[in-house]
């Protein structure tokens, strides 16, 4: 895609990143460092996804910067030829509001994965949401414990045989777009690695998006939970499982959109058929609905166990104020208020005497 | 305690004595040198006599919620105004409010001001003022016979009596004996002179914090216009409040010039310090204003990452008055956010801070060890306090130095500056930014809780004479094929380039994973890790710091005193006293104690017995034996508080002793 396309659409959280000079391409964005994900993991799907729609953004790869924490996941960073920091276990989003909240030329994206963003990072995750610092966080959730070799995540469903729990797990897992939506974030939406156009859609989507952005995206870890999203990938279910959520439209899902999704009695949501009856009934995304209801039991429409009915795409994304701007505009008024600070002034205070 | 003065220049030996030391001069019918009157009232010293002190001890104690600390605060500034030299020592309960009346919520404020350069608040107090019986009882060990004790009547009731288990009221029943006592009814008056305000009893009641205060500036001559501006401009939205504490301030001051009981009033004459411009200021203040001018100097924006815990949050709120300086402070959700928030930063461009104490340290020790890592500048402020866990948040203490020197995974060596009094605060943040910049390292400050809230005047310094710091950043490509290694090295300081992301060409990854030599790549081959495990020591090693000074005037002292942070002022006054009364006894303080001085190893082979007092159990001496095989001698106090100069004088006399007798075996 090229350069004007992004000016068109205007990524209006990039507007204060200075814009690319030449066109560039997924090759710009590749390091000479030797990929070691496990042959077959779902992160090379991901990183090539991202490398071919960083280009689309338009802005200067040296004002690109990402963040990771600790995983096989937050690897990520090495193979991206931007800036990028690979930190400590779950601090990514700590460290890069730091970043972004000082730097409001850059484009900042933090990789993370189920147990790095919802285990030992947890706090700050939600703080990130809730503040909606300028951040668009990838997190990676395969319900498994990779580079430590095959422990039971906060994702991982109850009673999962791990090396950790050879009787199954006993943790209730979290639904990591409910705690995100829970802790008032102003954009959530879920995607899949191998459905490339759609990870790319919500990438577009995350970008165009003022303050934090959380994007689950579901990977496969072929070594310790190969299979995990197969239903939603596989041909013969995919349809079923799948919905695929679109702002204004009706949501329909299955074969021929045989079925919807729609609103009973007592509010809740439910699946059915859609007949010539109920088809006016039929619940409309509103990703900007105001209350956070609705994006709420979307998130949890899914059947836990089974996966279907299973949305992706952007459940959330409402404009809320952007923490670094509103930090930016206190130091602009303290400026307008008292003129900028003089540092003799300030040593010298009030209350001085002179001895001579 | 003016750090900037030269010890030599002392006067007065016997700095930190309990007894009041002065000349007895009586000047009947003369007014205080800046003749302080309060409106309404003749000028004080117009009939009473007026008595010559070089210094003065004095001790404000009530509930916590007498206002003490603001109490203590407003003598100071006043005595600030007049130009004495001063050191004060706050010390207040953990707990808010705790239980009126007891024990355990006395608050107290000590002042020590004089004629001269001193060093410590005092060891005990010529002066007590007591708003309650607890306030009394909680204090009166620490005083000298012949002190001078102002007490609250009116809080003197059975009940309040019993609750602190006085079984008879101390007032008349010998206890004081050989203390000079006052009794007032502050409550009474208090409320005898707001009788108009128009105030509720409960309301009027709380000014009596400011009749105390108007009466002690009448006894010592302070100025009193500052408290006036000051209370017109706290309760700016409350004139009624304004008023009323003002008319107690007074009734105070007039209190003490029309009443008997008060027969004299006393002179302390302004100190003779070095020519300049002075101020009050605190240590955390310090600290603060210290982080602005290294932002200044070295054209870096100020962030501020940090996570309220006592007694470092004064830095953050300090801070955050200061945005119109470009400063961002962000509160962070935890400890670990903070300093996150702060490295992050310091990737983009900025000189990134943490405040914290002791406990938060610990949880910041993980991030530490990344910016070891990743070779970028960060300031981790500790305000120590006693430990461990929780320990005693408001009380002082310098137990973290062995945290701040190895508290963390793998060999992680990271430098460490502590300041020696309240004002160097000031010049320590700028040190550790100069450390931190110059050599793209994190760096800790080790302040104290002592330091933090204690204050002394202050040379305003010129802003030419602050040293410059110079980010270098890099801006171009260090290889001459046009690639960029973030990892090579300056061969002098062996810092790495900090190139900040938005400079194009310089694009790289940096991680806590170990990398390889120049380029940066991941690297798990044993030789680089054995290589940049003692390149990052090598580094730390090697950066310059300034000699340590060793103070012998005669040259002739067989016994070295040591120490490090807060400890400079006890020590130094022990110092004095065991040379004004003709002992020997040669002092250096430490400013650096990561990498210690060059000269450091040489100082203490030439001295035949080296002592270290520390308000820890030996952690500088553990380092000193370790590192120079030197039979270092702890002394060591871990009680919250500050050592007293008479206690370190006795030790550095039974060092002296100690090796007299082994010349006469």
């Amino acid at each position: 895609m090229s350069d004007g396309d992004s000016e068109e659409r205007g990524f209006p959280s990039l507007r204060l990143v200075p814009k690319a000079e030449a066109p560039q391409s997924a090759r710009d964005f590749k390091t000479d460092q030797e990929v070691r994900w496990c042959p077959g993991c779902g992160d090379y799907a991901i990183l090539a996804a991202v490398q071919g729609f960083m280009p689309e953004l338009g802005v200067r790869r040296e004002n690109t910067v990402f963040v990771s924490g600790i995983g096989c996941s937050s690897r990520f960073p090495y193979y991206m030829n931007t800036y990028g920091v690979h930190s400590i276990h779950g601090r990514a989003p700590a460290i890069a509001t730091g970043l972004a909240s000082s730097r409001r030329d850059l484009s900042v994206w933090v990789v993370t994965g189920d147990g790095d963003a919802l285990s030992i990072g947890g706090n700050h995750l939600i703080h990130a949401l809730r503040r909606n610092v300028n951040l668009k966080i990838l997190l990676f959730n395969n319900r498994i414990y990779g580079l430590t070799k095959g422990q039971y995540s906060p994702t991982s469903e109850l009673g999962k045989i791990t090396k950790s729990t050879p009787m199954g797990s006993l943790d209730a897992p979290f639904n990591p777009l409910s705690l995100a939506i829970g802790a008032e974030a102003s954009f959530v939406a879920r995607t899949i690695d191998s459905d490339r156009q759609h990870l790319q859609s919500v990438l577009r989507a995350a970008a165009e998006h003022e303050g934090t952005a959380l994007v689950e995206i579901y990977q496969n870890c072929n070594i310790f939970n190969d299979g995990a999203f197969e239903v939603l990938k596989e041909a013969g279910t995919r349809d079923e499982a799948l919905i695929r959520l679109e702002h204004g439209q009706p949501i329909r899902f299955g074969a021929q959109a045989a079925n919807g999704v729609f609103r009973g009695p007592d509010g809740e949501l439910f699946t059915a058929p859609v007949t010539a009856d109920n088809e006016a009934r039929l619940l409309v995304h509103d990703a900007h609905a105001a209350s956070p209801a609705t994006a709420f039991a979307l998130s949890r429409i899914a059947d836990a166990d089974t996966l279907h009915h299973t949305p992706i795409g952007v459940l959330r994304d409402v404009r809320r104020p952007v923490y670094d701007e509103l930090m930016e505009s206190q130091l602009t008024a303290a400026v307008e208020q008292r003129g900028p600070g003089d540092l003799a002034t300030l040593l010298a205070g009030s209350d001085t005497w002179t001895v001579d | 305690m003016t750090s900037q003065v030269d010890q030599s220049e002392a006067v007065d030996g016997s700095d930190g004595d309990g007894g009041r030391t002065g000349s007895g001069a009586q000047r009947p019918g003369a007014a205080g040198p800046a003749g302080p009157h309060a409106p309404g009232s003749p000028p004080p010293g117009g009939a009473k006599p007026v008595r010559r002190l070089d210094r003065v001890i004095i001790r404000f104690a009530g509930d916590s919620g007498d206002g003490m600390q603001l109490t203590g605060d407003r003598f100071t500034s006043e005595t600030a105004a007049f130009g004495n030299d001063l050191s004060t020592l706050p010390n207040f309960p953990a707990e808010i409010r705790a239980p009126a009346g007891t024990l355990p919520g006395v608050s107290s404020f000590q002042l020590h001001f004089a004629d001269h350069d001193i060093l410590t608040p005092g060891d005990a107090p010529n002066v007590l003022v007591a708003m309650n019986p607890a306030a009394l009882k909680a204090n009166l060990p620490d005083l000298p016979r012949g002190a001078e004790i102002i007490v609250n009547t009116d809080e003197f009731t059975k009940r309040a009596l019993a609750k602190v288990g006085y079984p008879a009221d101390p007032l008349g029943d010998g206890t004081l004996d050989g203390f000079h006592l006052h009794k007032v009814p502050l409550t009474t008056l208090t409320l005898e002179a707001l009788k108009d305000s128009g105030l509720a009893r409960k309301d009027a009641e709380r000014a009596k914090n400011m009749f105390a205060l108007g009466l002690l500036s009448w006894m010592y001559h302070r100025p009193t216009h500052g408290t006036e501006a000051f209370l017109r401009g706290k309760f700016a939205k409350r004139p009624q409040i304004a008023e009323a504490n003002i008319s107690a301030f007074r009734a105070g001051w007039n209190f003490g010039e029309t009443t008997e009981d008060f027969a004299v009033s006393y002179e302390i004459a302004p100190a003779a310090l070095p020519a300049g411009r002075y101020r009050n200021i605190s240590g955390n203040l310090a600290l603060a204003y210290g982080l602005i001018a290294a932002a200044q100097r070295s054209g870096l924006p100020l962030y501020l990452g940090s996570y309220p815990i006592t007694p470092a949050s004064d830095i953050l709120h300090e801070l955050s008055k200061h945005k119109n300086f470009g400063v961002r402070t962000f509160q962070a959700e935890d400890e670990i956010a903070g300093i996150g928030a702060a490295l992050g930063a310091a990737f983009g461009g900025a000189l990134g801070v943490t405040t914290t104490s002791g406990p938060g340290v610990a949880l910041k020790s993980e991030t530490i060890g990344l910016a070891v890592s990743l070779e970028l500048p960060l300031l981790v402020v500790d305000i120590q306090r006693g430990g461990p866990s929780t320990g005693l948040p408001t009380k002082t203490e310098q137990a973290d130095l062995l945290q701040a020197m190895f508290g963390r995974n793998g060999e992680a060596p990271v430098p460490v500056v502590a300041p020696a009094t309240p004002a160097e605060c000031f010049d320590a943040a700028l040190e550790a930014a100069r450390i931190a910049v110059t050599y793209r390292t994190p760096v800790f400050l080790l302040s104290d809780g002592y330091l933090a809230n204690g204050s002394e005047p202050w040379r305003i310094p010129d802003i030419g004479e602050l040293p410059e710091i110079d980010p270098k950043f890099a801006t171009e490509p260090n290889r001459e094929d046009g690639a960029f290694w973030p990892y090579l090295r300056d061969p002098h300081t062996l810092a790495r380039p900090w190139a900040v992301p938005g400079t194009a060409g310089l694009e790289h990854r940096i991680g806590g994973i170990e990398k390889q030599d120049g380029t940066g790549s991941i690297s798990y081959d044993p030789a680089n890790h054995d290589f940049m495990v003692r390149t990052r020591q090598a580094k730390v090693d090697g950066i310059t710091v300034r000699p340590v000074e060793v103070d012998d005037p005669t040259g002739d002292a067989r016994v070295l005193v040591l120490g490090w942070g807060s400890t400079y002022g006890p020590i130094t006054a022990a110092v004095r006293r065991v040379r004004a009364d003709g002992g020997e006894v040669a002092q250096a303080h430490l400013r650096n104690l990561n990498p210690f001085p060059a000269n450091l190893g040489a100082v203490l082979r030439s001295y035949e017995k080296v002592i270290v007092p520390e308000m820890n159990l030996g952690q500088l001496a553990l380092l000193l034996r370790a590192k120079y095989l030197v039979d270092a001698e702890s002394y060591n106090q871990v009680r919250g508080l500050p050592f007293k100069a008479a206690q370190l004088a006795d030790v550095l006399w039974a060092a002296i002793g100690s090796l007299d007798e082994e010349d006469h075996r």
